[in-house]
């Protein structure tokens, strides 16, 4: 890519992250609660429960603009891989990471896109539900691309982060937001214990992040 | 009228920065780290510079301003009192239209003056439309619950605050080209009044006014809140249609409706289980826990100067 392209998408994301931001303020008046974790420099994987759309705009909302440069939220790659605008707007706009979840060849193995990604320096943000959730129920079991990113790169935090209410926001099917406001949880970090298993450690990982909704009872 | 604005704005300056002064002092005596409630009182006394602030700016622009402020105040509220209702998916279109149709048309109408519309729009046309979408929608769990916190929310946030803005369009005799003054004068007594209230319940408070709504509220902070808000409005009578003791009064019964909305909405919070309606301000919790007095005040004030100061 010649130097002016280059220049013209950094500007391009730069201005889609501060407008999306500022979009998400102004629909939700989003405000970060840190409770259990503070704003870092640190590399991290932000792991949250997924309802909607506009979950990771909502979560890059309340990091700091420098901290925002360096995250990328993980995305579906069979579906905003489907078109070129889909592509663009996914990988070029939001600069997201595009994983296919029905992976054949080697080359797309999601943990190595996202272990290629973080070795860059740069911090993910990982909805380990694996789709968004459309049930009743509040948080979907885990996936266990959580543990093996943990397994392969354990100096990288994991920070439970519990998205209040953008299930009411923007509820399937719909495209307008309704205003209402929202909170983003910050927990403390989660971390494989020695000798612990796959599975015990998704499910602890998944009780802490479910422990952090504030308002467990007014989720419908 | 500008003369009679500056001096408003010269007083409430005054008044804010003895306010600073005296916080900063406390909190210099005082034994460090500060006690939560000398930082929030620095918040509150930060939060009232930035709305007197935006307040002016929008006395500045004038019609333009005041509508478009109190719109967003609107928007606000009325986003603070659904996020703490129950809702279902099936409202989404409900919601909607809550911001999308209603606060724009309601604002419309205020704009255009148009009385006959602005005072039934929504009790009437929107109160019987809203469960009628509803109903076609199909979706019959807590309905009634479901229509009327809707309803509620846009009687309060929308209509309610709407009425604020309308001051500016009635025709008082002698008083034309002035009616932002109606509105200054609202504000400072109904504001003030729950400050005063406030002060008046920490100094003097004994008994509890409602030990189930509101643990604060006490007798002596409401009765002394009161009289001072009313001798208050009598000493700004100079900037209104009012002689001195109708400014009194009118100021009495505006902050004793005042007093009623906070009831109400502190009711409202415990219903839900919530100390505060939101987040946005800094120290006072969200906009409604700012405007609630605001908010039953301005329709009794606004059909009060209409019924007797209009022809």
């Amino acid at each position: 890519m010649s130097k002016l392209a280059l220049k013209t998408f950094t500007l391009l994301q730069t201005v889609t992250s501060v407008g999306l931001s500022a979009l998400a303020w102004v629909v939700t008046g989003v405000r970060p609660i840190w409770n259990g974790s503070m704003p870092s420099d640190r590399q991290r994987i932000y792991f949250a429960n997924h309802t909607s759309h506009g979950d990771f705009i909502l979560l890059s909302a309340c990091l700091s603009e420098k901290e925002r440069a360096i995250t990328h939220a993980v995305a579906a790659g069979e579906y905003w891989g489907k078109s070129r605008l889909r592509r663009f707007i996914a990988e070029d706009m939001l600069s997201s990471v595009l994983i296919n979840r029905q992976w054949t060849k080697p080359e797309e193995n999601p943990i190595e896109i996202m272990l290629s990604v973080l070795d860059q320096g740069h911090s993910l943000i990982l909805f380990p539900e694996g789709t968004r959730n459309m049930t009743e129920e509040p948080l979907l079991p885990f996936r266990s691309g959580l543990y093996n990113l943990s397994m392969a790169r354990p100096e990288v935090e994991l920070i439970p982060c519990w998205i209040e209410n953008m299930s009411r926001v923007l509820p399937k099917g719909q495209f307008l937001p309704v205003p209402l406001l929202c909170r983003v949880v910050f927990g403390a970090p989660v971390t494989v214990a020695p000798g612990e298993e796959r599975r015990a450690f998704l499910d602890r990982a998944h009780a802490t992040l479910l422990a952090l909704n504030p308002r467990p009872e007014r989720d419908d | 009228m500008r003369h009679d604005i500056s001096i408003l704005i010269i007083g409430l300056l005054v008044v804010l920065t003895t306010a600073s002064i005296v916080a900063a002092i406390l909190s210099a005596r005082a034994p460090k780290p500060l006690s939560s409630t000398l930082i929030n009182l620095t918040q509150r006394i930060n939060a009232w510079w930035v709305m007197v602030a935006l307040m002016t700016v929008a006395f500045f622009f004038g019609r333009y301003g005041l509508t478009i402020l109190f719109a967003l105040i609107s928007f606000a509220s009325l986003r603070e009192f659904v996020t703490l209702t129950h809702t279902r998916r099936s409202d989404h279109w409900v919601l909607l239209g809550m911001f999308g149709i209603i606060i724009p048309f309601q604002y419309w109408l205020v704009w255009t003056a148009w009385y006959g519309l602005f005072v039934i729009f929504i009790p009437v046309y929107c109160f019987l439309l809203m469960p009628a979408i509803t109903a076609l929608h199909g979706d019959t769990e807590r309905f009634l619950e479901r229509i009327a916190a809707q309803q509620w929310a846009v009687m309060i946030s929308v209509y309610c605050v709407s009425h604020v803005p309308a001051l500016l369009t009635l025709d008082v005799p002698g008083f034309e080209g002035r009616n932002l003054l109606l509105i200054a004068f609202l504000i400072i007594v109904v504001q003030g009044s729950d400050v005063l209230q406030y002060i008046f319940g920490k100094l003097f408070g004994k008994h509890r006014f409602s030990p189930t709504v509101s643990p604060s509220k006490t007798w002596e902070g409401l009765i002394g809140g009161l009289v001072s808000a009313s001798l208050l409005g009598a000493l700004l009578s100079f900037v209104t249609p009012f002689s001195p003791l109708q400014a009194a009064c009118v100021a009495f019964v505006a902050c004793s409706m005042g007093f009623l909305g906070g009831l109400v909405a502190s009711a409202i919070k415990r219903d839900q289980g919530v100390k505060d309606w939101g987040h946005l301000i800094e120290g006072h919790g969200g906009m409604m826990d700012r405007t609630d007095s605001l908010v039953f005040a301005a329709p009794i004030f606004f059909h009060i100067v209409r019924y007797f100061w209009t022809v």
